[in-house]
């Protein structure tokens, strides 16, 4: 299970980091969307991994011990919708250069 | 009377915040209102100075502190200290500045944006008193940029001058400098100290001079102490900021700022005097500026400018006086300080009278001005021969004791002859300059140059400079009546001991030092007369013209900033993306292997397997890195294959017990994807293999594919170390066991969301705006690529050229969806509230029902087209974001205004009829705000970017006008 998630960590990070150093705009993006699964998978991981545990209390007298990590669950939510308005952000910033520069490359020139 | 306790501590505090706030305030008020401006200005200045003086008492014996704990764990407070230096310092400041604004009052035109000017001038005074009155020698440093910063925007006042702004930067670049010194010496002050409190250092004895890193604090400070106090090499600002008004002029340039420096010897001067060094620099460079100013100033024919440079050379006298290290010179050095400022502004002042009435400061065009201002002129004459050392004023008095300091016998050859020499002809030289102000310009031949005829001015614009002369006569008089007492505060406070004894009388008999006095006078009468013999028409100054402290300075300021900066950006920058984001990349990797290096231990093996999961990363996986693949040549697909990798990430989610996430995902995912499609049609076409792959490209691919491999791997390995270690539980189990009892809701995500760290919330929601107002700022001007305006292939292969093709599409071949989107409106939007009300117990919440809400416009946008929904449906994103950010706000505030901390939550249970127990937080209202803010800016930045498509066609050749109505009807 762990060693699953460690790979799939490893995968999409090495895909994005691989995406960024291209040259094209687009080629960009997916790679940054690529690592923010990766980080938010691997913020997730920090407070370990349990499968069937209660996310939702159930009472006021509660025992942690049977309950998911909830710090790591808050942290990644925001980072979620943040990582979608970055994208959003990028996408027209890319848009914004192609219109300026006429291509599609990091730098603007071909 | 003796103030202390509570009515000292708020003087002091009002000392260095008082000015501060007036001057806010003075911005706020309209431009031309002058006389409110003085009023306020006058006002304030005359009430520090009153409260100042009733001060006196309490610190003529031992200083007043008062102290403001910010961080005492670091010795980081604000202290106020106030002993006789600072006292008499800040009578200075206080006093001339009540006279400067009264004396401005007459002096700048209407015209002038004088609120400003007043402004300015308070906060150069809070500066400036905050300086003297700091008590942590940090917060001294601070106050010393302050008065850099304030002074710097005061000399360039008037800055449609090209000669007022470049006077301004040099002025700020060289004090800035010293500034920058001060702060490294301060902390390693504090440092063999061992506390930034003055008090601490002045109680330090010889640890400061003991230490090994005395030349290095020494160096530093006296860096700071000479650029402020212009002494040589750095005296060049000095002469170059008479661009500034002339009030600034007789404020800063000789009553207060440039005397920030000498102030900083004085302060440190029982603590590092006592060393060869600071005999040697100080006493040496104060000689060479005592020396060269005084030169320089018979050479200038601008008026200020000769009051500049003897302000340098006084500052040199003072500056050498504190370098001999004994207590009587560093009592003259207190002394001359008082003196120089009385008499210095108030020649300033008469200068700017003369400039006024007359249009010119150029002494060759002026003379006789006798004749047309008598008593302007007997002031002025008063005031010269007080800066000439003439007995019976004050001028006198000091140059006396400094004269009596460097005839002492001192064992060194050198010493012993240099002191005296230099110290009578820099005597003479003073005299030959005020002889010339004085003789050039109010006597000879009435001037016949003017355009006008010079009139006196207002009596009241003459009334500081009678002030200030009737000061140079009482001390010069009767100095140990008028004088006496302040200085001896002064003197104790500095010396830290019993004050040597000294007396403070015109007449000590007749011994070395009046002979001096006498040469001086004589000598600087025949220098002068020299002087307008045969050296009248010189131009600039003789002997000495190559050496240009400006020109150096304007050169390296060329060289750094023209020549080396683009040379260094060149060589170790780049403009490119790649490379910088390779480095940053690389470094990540290295700092993430030498972090783990030796420490990761043996990995245990994995313990479980979940073939499902395993199954769902198989795909996952091949998705992303499939994705990585198709990036460049097949967008659509590789968009597809990014979506499937975030799905996995979902499930991933779900699996491990955050459901929250997983929805939060499935929904950004689908706003992403829209988001993405919209945009794909502004990209270039792209059709593989065009360009031949070289070697080069193949080696940078396989580079990358080995830098992406090892980054994977870090990752994954940095992971299974994390995942495979057990975890501290002490911030889960806090959230878990107080999420119900202290935030009343059991979905505790959401909980520490909107309470206990709403705070966050908050600054991330504030992020969102402000990346959809950016999004939308960037799109309101966007223009397609040419290749891009034409109407994509799909729609061209249908016919029909006009705008409604999309939407007829989405009419036409739709029709059965798109009825089906429409239908789910209202269900989408039932959902949205759904999510959004049960958020505090159950998976839910601002954030997610905001997405689905958005996502319910989005799908009339897809199901109707653009005009048809903007036909019957009026959204306001601007509004929604507008109103969920104050609504936030407004939470938090009303937390504050019941008492508690900003932002703290409060929790009851409502029982509604009907409905029945309700739960009712404050946080609802919070989330509400998070919901409206996430709706509005998914839907601005959705729609910004879907509207392009409809203007585009017309982009190339749209007026603004067609565009405008384009977006107007959306908000």
């Amino acid at each position: 299970m762990e060693l699953t998630l460690a790979l799939a960590i490893g995968v999409l990070a090495g895909s994005g980091v691989y995406l960024v150093l291209r040259p094209r705009t687009f080629q960009v993006i997916i790679g940054l969307s690529l690592i923010s699964y990766a980080v938010n998978l691997f913020i997730l991981s920090m407070g370990r991994l349990r499968t069937d545990a209660a996310p939702i209390l159930s009472g006021s007298d509660a025992n942690p011990a049977d309950y998911a990590d909830p710090v790591p669950q808050a942290l990644v939510l925001t980072a979620i919708v943040i990582g979608f308005a970055m994208t959003a952000l990028f996408l027209v910033v890319m848009l914004a250069a192609r219109g300026f520069t006429g291509n599609d490359h990091v730098d603007g020139r071909n | 009377m003796k103030l202390t306790g509570q009515a000292a501590d708020t003087i002091l505090t009002l000392m260095c915040t008082l000015p501060f706030v007036a001057s806010v305030f003075m911005l706020a008020l309209p431009k031309k209102t002058s006389s409110a401006a003085v009023w306020i200005a006058g006002g304030v200045a005359s009430l520090l100075f009153v409260l100042t003086a009733l001060l006196f008492p309490s610190v003529a014996s031992e200083p007043l502190i008062y102290t403001i704990e910010w961080i005492p764990q670091l010795g980081l407070n604000l202290t106020l200290r106030m002993d006789g230096l600072a006292w008499l310092f800040s009578i200075l400041v206080t006093f001339i500045g009540m006279l400067v604004v009264l004396y401005a009052r007459y002096y700048m035109s209407p015209d002038d944006p004088i609120a400003r000017f007043y402004a300015l001038f308070l906060a150069f005074m809070g500066a400036m008193l905050g300086l003297v009155i700091s008590g942590n020698i940090i917060q001294l440093a601070i106050f010393w940029e302050l008065t850099s910063i304030v002074s710097f925007l005061l000399i360039g006042y008037w800055y449609h001058r090209s000669d007022a702004r470049d006077g301004a930067r040099m002025a700020l670049i060289i004090t800035g400098m010293g500034g920058l010194a001060l702060f490294a010496g301060v902390i390693l002050i504090g440092h063999i100290v061992g506390s930034y409190e003055l008090e601490d250092v002045l109680a330090s004895g010889s640890k400061i001079v003991d230490s090994p890193y005395y030349p290095v604090a020494l160096i530093l400070v006296l860096l700071a102490a000479f650029t402020k106090s212009a002494q040589f090499p750095f005296q060049f600002w000095l002469p170059n900021a008479m661009t500034a008004p002339t009030p600034v002029s007789a404020y800063l340039h000789s009553a207060t700022m440039v005397k920030a420096g000498v102030f900083l010897l004085t302060r440190f001067w029982p603590v590092m005097s006592d060393h060869d060094l600071w005999f040697w620099i100080v006493t040496y460079t104060g000689l060479v500026t005592l020396l060269f100013g005084a030169y320089a100033a018979l050479f200038q024919r601008d008026l200020k400018g000769l009051l500049a440079y003897s302000t340098i050379s006084h500052l040199g006298l003072i500056t050498t006086l504190l370098g001999m290290a004994t207590p009587l010179a560093a009592v003259a050095a207190i002394f001359h300080v008082v003196n120089h400022a009385t008499f210095k502004a108030s020649l300033f002042m008469a200068v700017g009278i003369i400039d006024h009435e007359t249009g010119t400061r150029d002494i060759r065009k002026l003379s006789g001005l006798r004749k047309f201002l008598p008593f302007t002129a007997t002031l002025a004459i008063i005031a010269s021969a007080a800066m000439a050392g003439v007995p019976l004023l004050n001028g006198f008095i000091s140059k006396e004791m400094f004269f009596t300091e460097t005839a002492v016998f001192n064992p060194n050859v050198f010493v012993n002859l240099s002191l005296p020499i230099a110290a009578t002809l820099a005597g003479m030289l003073s005299v030959a300059y005020s002889a010339k102000f004085v003789h050039g310009v109010f006597f000879g031949k009435p001037t016949t140059q003017l355009e006008t005829v010079p009139h006196e001015p207002p009596a009241l614009m003459r009334r500081p400079i009678e002030m200030l002369v009737l000061i140079c006569l009482a001390v010069g008089i009767i100095p140990g009546i008028t004088m006496g007492p302040f200085l001896a505060a002064a003197v104790t406070a500095t010396l830290g001991t019993q004050p040597p004894y000294y007396s403070l009388s015109v007449w000590h008999g007749f011994n070395l030092p009046l002979i001096m006095s006498l040469i001086a006078l004589l000598g600087g009468a025949v220098i002068y007369v020299a002087y307008y013999r045969r050296l009248r028409h010189v131009d600039g100054v003789p002997l000495i013209r190559g050496l240009r402290g400006q020109r150096i300075f304007e050169r390296m300021l060329v060289h750094l900033t023209n020549r080396w900066a683009p040379k260094v950006t060149r060589r170790f920058g780049t403009q490119k993306l790649q490379p910088q984001i390779l480095l940053v990349v690389l470094f990540a990797l290295g700092a993430g292997v030498a972090a783990a290096w030796g420490r990761l231990g043996n990995l245990p093996l994995p313990q479980s397997f979940d073939p499902v999961l395993g199954l769902v990363w198989l795909v996952g996986g091949i998705s992303a890195i499939a994705a990585a693949q198709q990036a460049k040549f097949h967008r659509l697909a590789a968009m597809i294959l990014m979506g499937g990798a975030g799905l996995a990430t979902c499930i991933t989610f779900a699996w491990f017990s955050a459901p929250d996430l997983a929805l939060t995902q499935l929904l950004a995912e689908i706003a992403t994807t829209v988001l993405i499609l919209l945009g794909l049609r502004w990209l270039p076409k792209r059709t593989p293999f065009t360009d031949p792959v070289t070697l080069r490209i193949r080696f940078r691919r396989l580079r990358d594919v080995s830098i992406a491999v090892a980054a994977g791997l870090g990752a994954a390995v940095a992971s299974y170390a994390v995942m495979t270690r057990d975890a501290p539980t002490v911030l889960a189990d806090f959230f878990l066991e107080n999420a119900y009892s202290l935030g009343g809701g059991t979905n505790v995500v959401n909980v520490m969301l909107v309470d206990f760290r709403s705070f966050d919330t908050l600054g991330e929601i504030t992020v969102l705006a402000m990346v959809a107002l950016t999004v939308f700022g960037l799109l309101r001007r966007f223009r397609p690529a040419k290749d891009s305006v034409e109407r994509p292939e799909q729609q061209r292969m249908l016919g029909g050229g006009d705008d409604a093709t999309g939407d007829r599409i989405a009419s036409d071949f739709l029709r059965i969806p798109a009825l089906i989107m429409n239908w789910f409106f209202p269900f989408v939007i039932v959902i949205a509230v759904y999510m959004f009300l049960r958020g505090h117990d159950l998976p839910g919440g601002g954030f997610i029902a905001g997405i689905i809400m958005s996502l319910a416009f989005i799908l009339q946008y897809m199901a109707g087209g653009t005009r048809w929904v903007e036909e019957r449906l009026r959204i306001l994103p601007l509004i929604w974001i507008g109103w969920g950010l104050l609504l936030c706000l407004l939470t938090g505030l009303g937390a504050m205004i019941m008492g508690m901390p900003f932002l703290t939550s409060g929790f009851t249970y409502l029982y509604l009829p009907l409905i029945g127990r309700v739960p009712a937080a404050t946080a609802l209202i919070f989330d509400l705000g998070v919901f409206a803010l996430v709706v509005g800016a998914a839907v601005l930045m959705l729609i910004a970017l879907a509207h392009q498509s409809i203007r585009s066609p017309k982009a190339a050749g749209a007026t603004q006008t067609r565009i405008r109505k384009e977006h107007d009807k959306w908000n």
